[in-house]
């Protein structure tokens, strides 16, 4: 129980997880997630890899969007130049998945910083719309790059393999998916405690007062390019992985959106809430899919048109959310939160 | 290659392209008057199309009435999403009206697959299909027509915003809504206008488009990311950029899938828009005719 902050050292002030019961809240919380394998379903599994995937994309988008202030519409070509970076380091050289993995990360935040140079001259909308432009370029050359993308047919991943143990399930893939989600929580958390993540922030709320302070714009928006798209390409690669075969059609545009609205409905410049958003996003189709077959015996016709109500809830959603709680679900967490610490004597 | 194919493409880029500033200049009104990025004008083109596919088939209603129909439904539409949707958003983030269009679209786009399904629904011929010929080549009439319906639709746009009392106060709003408010300008009525008359265009364009490719179905909605090369080619708050604009990236795209397609297995048409925008956003990054007023930070 905790009713007040008295900190006497400015790294109390800074630390994360600031008192001894979240420390072990949060480590049985991830004991419990990694135990999760163990007593779920296959199809449990799929969801809960792609919500992995999700949550990784989604912190990368909230580092470059909700942290640096820049909109990014490209995320779906990052995930690809990830993906098909991955499949070719596998496939051509026979790289091992922690090898190509990385490689891929890598890649994609070269190509981030390429994509990023831009956004020195052009800013707010104008990058929105070079983003996009970049994700139908990219998306071309994917298609007609055959010789290393497989062009439309795509790749078939090999299966990743270290020494003697073979990642060929959904149960084994759910380990290295996890492992990478808490490196990138726990990344993008400690970011923000550091000189580039504070001068992230200070871009996004003032870029001419940040110049002033002495942050140089230049240096930390292509940082911070590629530290997102490092993360992008990252959950990329691992979807290549999980998915095991991926064509240019794996990643469209909506992939894109579908983030900006994960980090939306999530909260923006907040890694809790790229989480929550990851989650909620990633789970509603399959509630909704729950709810129709259960309604299928009374509205048959509500199966056919799955794919629209999908879109439709996503929709609204977004605009209730922005409406609302502009500040998303993490504020949402944060005001409960606070409400119950204080609670019979909250003011 | 002869002349012919060049003249042909080039008229074919020309009608595209007409459509396509039509839409573009929806775009620009919005933007202009209210600073919001609608990024669901393809999905106001597609709801366009489809009410008066519906019309048209359903209900047997003449085209020139459906037409007329269409534009008055589109207009409620245009104003009831500016009071609900957007107008609480006033003064939000970029990225929020950005993220709002993009779910209205979403919106727009589930209910009217819903609606219709997604497989092509024919588009009955409303003009005669017999070609006119212009010297050496053929040209089908919807073309022409398109091409006539655009000219009056813009010639009457260019017309209200310079003599018309609410045109004037339009403009008024986009160059400053402080002074124009002290004028006992409502600038709430504004934006409703604007998009209102965003929604008409597009819905007019959708229309067109429909008739010129004999169907509809949800790859229209593509359209509406298109008119991001006019515009930015155009100048973003630049009616008259959006009209050259589109014209311009109309005959590009016909002009690179008649040469550059075969080349390289087809593809290049669809992405050589994208390419321009990146090309100009380095090099003349507020398009021919817009303002000067980009930051470099």
């Amino acid at each position: 129980m905790q009713c007040g902050d008295f900190n006497t050292s400015y790294a109390a002030d800074m630390t994360i997880f600031d008192t001894r019961s979240t420390r072990i809240l949060v480590f049985l919380f991830v004991c419990l997630l990694f135990s999760v394998p163990f007593y779920s379903t296959s199809y449990l599994l799929d969801v809960g890899n792609r919500i992995g995937i999700a949550i990784i994309g989604a912190i990368g988008l909230n580092i470059l969007t909700g942290f640096t202030g820049l909109i990014s519409l490209g995320n779906a070509a990052f995930m690809a130049i990830g993906a098909f970076s991955a499949g070719y380091l596998g496939i051509r050289f026979g790289l091992p998945f922690y090898l190509c993995i990385p490689l891929a990360g890598m890649v994609t935040a070269i190509m981030g910083m390429v994509v990023g140079i831009p956004s020195l001259r052009i800013k707010g909308l104008y990058l929105a719309m070079a983003t996009l432009a970049a994700h139908f370029i990219v998306e071309f050359l994917i298609i007609k790059w055959e010789s290393v993308t497989g062009g439309v047919a795509g790749l078939t991943m090999p299966t990743p393999t270290m020494g003697t143990i073979a990642l060929d399930n959904d149960r084994k893939i759910f380990y290295l998916i996890y492992i990478v989600v808490v490196a990138a929580v726990l990344f993008g958390r400690n970011l923000f405690r550091t000189k580039p993540g504070k001068a992230f922030i200070a871009i996004r709320d003032q870029a001419i007062s940040a110049e002033v302070m002495g942050v140089n714009l230049l240096k930390y928006k292509l940082m911070s390019f590629g530290i997102s798209s490092y993360f992008v390409g990252t959950a990329g690669a691992l979807m290549a992985y999980q998915a095991k075969i991926i064509s240019p059609e794996t990643f469209p545009i909506t992939v894109a959106i579908d983030q900006l609205g994960m980090i939306i409905i999530g909260g923006m410049g907040s890694i809790l809430g790229s989480i929550f958003g990851a989650v909620f996003i990633t789970l509603l189709p399959e509630l909704l899919r729950l709810v129709t077959t259960a309604m299928s015996a009374s509205y048959p016709q509500l199966v056919t048109v799955f794919s629209s109500l999908k879109e439709l809830v996503f929709g609204v959603l977004v605009i209730v959310f922005l409406i609302f709680e502009p500040s998303g679900m993490a504020a949402r967490w944060h005001s409960i939160k606070n409400y119950w610490k204080l609670y019979p004597f909250s003011h | 290659m002869d002349m012919t194919f060049l003249l042909q493409l080039l008229i074919n880029g020309l009608v595209v392209g007409s459509i396509y500033s039509l839409v573009a200049t929806g775009f620009v009104i919005i933007y202009k008057a209210t600073s919001a990025l609608n990024l669901a004008q393809g999905e106001f083109l597609m709801v366009g199309a489809y009410i008066c596919l519906n019309l048209l088939t359903k209900h047997n209603v003449p085209f020139f009435q459906s037409f007329l129909i269409t534009l008055v439904f589109s207009a409620l539409l245009g104003l009831l999403i500016e009071r609900t949707i957007l107008r609480p958003l006033i003064g939000s983030h970029l990225i929020s009206v950005i993220m709002v269009t993009l779910g209205l679209g979403s919106i727009l786009k589930a209910l009217l697959q819903m609606a219709y399904g997604t497989s092509t629904i024919p588009f009955p011929e409303v003009f005669p299909s017999t070609p006119v010929r212009i010297g050496p080549i053929p040209v089908s009439q919807g073309y022409l027509y398109a091409l006539v319906c655009v000219s009056i639709l813009v010639t009457l746009l260019t017309l209200f915003f310079k003599y018309a009392k609410a045109g004037v106060a339009m403009r008024a709003t986009a160059s400053n809504q402080q002074v124009a408010l002290s004028m006992g300008i409502s600038v709430k009525k504004m934006f409703a206008l604007a998009w209102s008359i965003s929604a008409v265009v597009s819905a007019v364009g959708g229309i067109l488009l429909g008739t010129i490719r004999g169907g509809v179905d949800m790859s229209l909605a593509f359209m509406g990311l298109k008119v991001l090369p006019v515009v930015i080619l155009g100048g973003l708050d630049s009616i008259l950029g959006a009209i050259v604009g589109g014209v311009i990236i109309g005959i590009l795209e016909n002009l690179s899938g008649g040469y550059l397609d075969p080349l390289v297995n087809g593809g290049i048409k669809e992405v050589a828009p994208y390419i321009a925008l990146i090309l100009i956003l380095m090099f003349k990054p507020y398009g021919l005719f817009g303002k000067r007023k980009i930051e470099r930070v």
